[in-house]
């Protein structure tokens, strides 16, 4: 399979602009780190950013980041950590889970609008992704959005760029919101809570004026009690201040650590990546995003009908749940439950024979579905670009 | 005056009996409004120059009366302007003769609060302060507060992507939105979003988010809410040069602090403001900063005397720490009085324009000149952390050609805005206003697939259609 890798914007519109004319279906990647995600999808040839690297601005002061899109994620936090400033939304790294290897891409988190566990503070890629170079599925470069945090000038594309995983455009250039990196972070663990108790305590702390940025429960799997941890950050004397409060604010939750340093880092990378159910190699895996008080309503559901595992990224409003891949891989009870308590459901890690016999995101209405074609063939009216990626026909 | 409406459609225009007589089987008679007198108060919205009287207006109550006035426009090919509380400075909410009002006013309820889970379901007529009165009793605010919040509504909000003083640390709208309920030209009514933090598939809320009521009439909207930080103090700097408090505003962001405000105000501007709110404003400094801080006091202390000490070297002639409740709510009320205030003692129009922070200096001087050029004067007050400037270009009315000076001055300044990096508009949107302009900012490729998502919503261009994009050049699909 031929794979292009243009080396600039001009060069991918005419690669692009030839695909149109000619039918060629193709598969959209930055580095395919996460290539084993979404629907597996028939193409023809591959368009990557692997050749287009690069960061074009970087104005600490202004609090702005650009990048072409093939720019390893690894080296924008690295130049960025130079200045003492990071991606607010500390994006999750899918190599661990999906097993893949190489370079993760900056223009891959813009398009699959990836975050963290300090979503609840910083929100996902999504917030932070002030402007957007692409080109169409027609071969036309567009630019949306800008370099500066305040703007709403026409229609905001660059939302609707990201989280569309290269169906609506091949991205050149993203342009992000940076934050100055917390001078100290430290960590609140409490052990010893069933799923009921911990979503309460995470509730108590995250509807607390203490700025949590990150909160999550890992259940009990070796019998000494789950661990539930809340995360604060900031400047020194504001954290020690902020921790003492919270414990005094969860004092009926007896039995209480706080965690710094390397391990506490470790830790809540493992929860980001998720890494927390990767023993489980040969099970799938969903990502279901739902509202603060519903996940453990979720997860019992799950639970009552599949041998099922998970953890809460309650920062994220998230719950990860590992399931057997026999059959739908739980497909059917992961949708019932998402149908039952609101919320959507994304297998995230499964064989693509399973992906490709299944709905990989959240079926939606039909209204949004006509929407969601509509706004398909806005951008790319042959449908060359990753067809069939996230929903059959887009 | 010299932005140009669409001409109406006559054959619109001559079945104005017959449309009112069809919009008043869909709702109450006292939800239509026709009588010349009463349509009146909806003819302009903040951008008072623009005034054009409406066909009709409708105030709906539920979101079926909503889906039913649409459809019967979209049946009967008539033109619908959203409306929630007419305070667009940019003529958003302004009607056309062959269009109708859609009002969402009426409908200014809470559905539904859940502190545990940090959200509030409401309809899209309330009001923007509305939202953080009813969770205020547990300590909670909805965090996006425009300088209008008493009277914006937050359709209005989500129409604009609004911002406010404290979009610093708390983002703007789209931040702070979870859901809405959207109702489409054809009466559909889709839900997008909910109580959860990521919407499914394409981000389609993110695209109703600022899209100055052109793909649909919101209805509800599910927002997020936050508890209120313990305490919050303001503290002032007044500096001789402009060079000096934009420098200041880098270096303390460059020293890894985000203050929750960040506000600049020149010299006229704190002259104009202070003779207003009496908040103890430096009168003999060339540039000022408020900076406010939140926390424990505790906190606030130890924040404030970093960024006292970032700012000692730029040689402030003030620096002025609030001493009290009353002192904090005189210094923002001079500073959210703004526009009021200059209200007083000129006529003028408001821009709105951002730029990258570091192209301050250079942009304060060149709009001087600009002015000048134009023998008028402006105040600036703007937010200085993100560089959305509100240039306030002060004219007389009464003076013949003083208004079109100002507007050619204002469209000067945004031009210079997109020069420098920026963008034609940070905050209070496109509207008719800067409409003309956009194909400074965009080349038509960039327009053209803006339209085709419009298109996707609006096929036949009947929702709020004068507004956004250049008259020349539409097309839908
Ligand atoms: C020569 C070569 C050899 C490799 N060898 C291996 C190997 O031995 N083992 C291995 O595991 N991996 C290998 N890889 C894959 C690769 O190293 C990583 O997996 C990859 O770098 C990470 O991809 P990504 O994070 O950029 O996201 P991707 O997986 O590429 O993309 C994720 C999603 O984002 C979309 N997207 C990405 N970029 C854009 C864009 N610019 N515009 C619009 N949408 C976009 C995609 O369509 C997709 O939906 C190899 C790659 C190359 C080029
Ligand atoms: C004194 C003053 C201070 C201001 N300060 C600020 C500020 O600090 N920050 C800021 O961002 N703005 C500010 N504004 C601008 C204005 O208040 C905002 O744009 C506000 O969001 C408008 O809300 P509204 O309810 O008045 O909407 P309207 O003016 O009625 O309408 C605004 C737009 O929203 C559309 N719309 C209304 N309702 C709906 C609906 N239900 N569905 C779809 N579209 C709809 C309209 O068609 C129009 O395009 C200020 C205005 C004034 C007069």
């Amino acid at each position: 399979m031929t794979v292009h890798t243009p080396r600039d914007e001009q060069d991918a519109s005419i690669i692009i602009r030839d695909a149109a004319d000619k039918g060629t279906l193709l598969n959209v990647a930055g580095n395919g780190t996460k290539a084993p995600m979404g629907r597996p999808n028939q193409t023809d040839a591959s368009i990557s950013s692997a050749a287009m690297s690069g960061i074009t601005l970087y104005e600490p002061a202004e609090l702005v980041i650009s990048a072409k899109s093939g720019t390893p994620v690894l080296e924008v936090m690295r130049v960025l950590a130079v200045k003492g400033q990071e991606l607010p939304f500390e994006p999750m790294d899918y190599r661990s889970i999906l097993g893949t290897r190489g370079d993760p891409t900056i223009g891959a988190i813009a398009a699959m609008n990836i975050s963290g566990p300090r979503r609840i503070m910083a929100g996902a890629a999504r917030d932070s992704l002030i402007g957007a170079r692409f080109v169409n599925g027609r071969g036309e470069v567009v630019k949306s959005g800008g370099r500066v945090m305040k703007n709403v000038t026409g229609l905001d594309l660059v939302k609707l760029m990201a989280g569309s995983w290269g169906t609506l455009g091949f991205l050149t250039e993203v342009t992000f919101k940076v934050l100055p990196k917390p001078e100290r972070m430290a960590t609140l663990v409490i052990r010893g809570l069933d799923d009921n108790q911990a979503i309460e305590a995470l509730s108590m702390a995250l509807g607390s004026p203490f700025d949590v940025t990150g909160a999550a429960h890992l259940p009990d799997r070796d019998r000494r009690g789950g661990s539930t941890l809340i995360r604060l950050e900031g400047f020194r004397v504001s954290v020690d201040y902020r921790m003492n409060e919270l414990k005094r604010l969860l004092k009926r939750f007896r039995f209480m650590d706080i965690l710094e340093g390397v391990g506490a880092e470790a830790l809540w990378q493992s929860v980001r990546d998720a890494t927390i159910l990767t023993d489980q190699s040969q099970r799938a895996i969903w990502r279901v995003s739902t509202a603060p008080t519903k996940g453990p309503d979720v997860a019992a559901h799950v639970a009552q009908a599949l041998d099922a595992q998970w953890f809460y990224d309650w920062g994220g409003g998230l719950v990860w749940i590992s399931t057997p891949v026999d059959g739908d891989a739980g497909a059917s009870v992961l949708r019932e439950a998402t149908r039952t308590h609101g919320g959507h459901a994304t297998l995230v890690r499964a064989p693509a024979e399973v992906r490709s016999a299944l709905d990989v995101f959240e079926p939606q209405s039909d209204a949004l579905m006509t929407l969601t074609r509509g706004i398909k063939a806005s951008f790319d009216p042959a449908g060359i670009l990753n067809p069939g990626r996230m929903y059959a026909g887009v | 005056m010299t932005i140009a409406f669409p001409k109406p459609d006559q054959a619109v225009l001559a079945r104005r009996r017959e449309i009112i007589e069809g919009l008043g089987r869909l709702v109450a008679s006292e939800a239509l409004i026709v009588s010349e007198d009463e349509r009146r108060a909806f003819e302009t919205d903040g951008l008072t120059a623009y005034r054009q009287m409406p066909l009709a207006v409708v105030l709906p109550s539920t979101t079926q009366e909503v889906s039913a006035i649409m459809r019967f426009c979209h049946d009967h090919g008539v033109k619908v302007v959203p409306r929630g509380a007419g305070t667009s400075l940019c003529g958003g909410a302004i009607p056309q003769e062959d269009a109708i009002v859609l009002g969402v006013a009426k409908m200014n309820r809470v559905l539904d609060v859940s502190f545990e889970g940090r959200t509030a379901r409401v309809q899209a007529g309330i009001t923007n302060l509305g939202i953080s009165q009813a969770v205020a009793y547990e300590g909670f605010f909805y965090a996006p507060d425009p300088s209008s919040q008493l009277a914006c509504t937050i359709a209005g909000n989500i129409a604009m992507n609004s911002g406010g003083a404290h979009c610093l640390k708390y983002g703007v709208t789209t931040n702070n939105l979870l859901g809405v309920t959207l109702v489409m030209l054809d009466g559909t009514v889709v839900e997008i979003g909910g109580e959860h933090l990521d919407a499914a598939g394409y981000d389609i809320l993110g695209l109703v988010c600022g899209s100055e009521g052109q793909l649909g009439v919101v209805t509800e909207a599910v927002v997020r809410i936050l508890r209120a930080a313990e305490g919050a103090r303001p503290a002032l700097f007044g500096f001789e040069k402009a060079e000096d408090a934009g420098a200041c505003v880098a270096a303390i962001i460059g020293a890894g602090i985000i203050p929750v405000a960040l506000e600049y105000m020149d010299k006229p501007a704190i002259q104009i403001c202070e003779a207003f709110a009496h908040a103890g404003y430096p009168l003999d400094v060339e540039a000022m900063l408020i900076v406010e801080v939140e926390g424990s006091d505790q906190e606030i202390d130890d924040m404030l005397r970093r960024i006292v000490a970032i700012a000692e070297p730029f040689k402030p002639k003030t620096m002025k720490v609030s001493q009290s409740e009353a002192e904090s709510a005189a210094i923002w009320k001079g500073r959210k009085s703004a526009f009021g205030a200059t209200g007083r003692v000129a006529d003028y129009i408001c821009m709105d324009g951002t730029i990258p922070t570091g192209q301050l200096p250079y942009v304060l001087k060149r709009i001087d000149e600009i002015v000048k050029s134009y023998g008028l004067g402006v105040a600036n007050v703007f937010h200085a952390g993100d560089g959305n400037l509100h240039p306030l270009v002060m004219f007389n009315t009464n003076v013949p050609g003083e208004m079109e000076k100002a507007e050619k001055a204002g469209e000067d300044i945004l031009k210079l805005c997109v020069e420098v990096g920026g963008c034609l508009t940070g905050e209070h949107g496109v509207g008719i206003e800067k409409r003309d302009l956009m194909t400074y900012q965009f080349n038509p490729v960039d327009l053209e697939q803006q339209m085709r998502v419009r298109g996707v919503f609006d096929p036949g261009w009947l929702l709020n259609p004068a507004k956004v994009f250049p008259l020349e050049g539409r097309f839908a699909a």
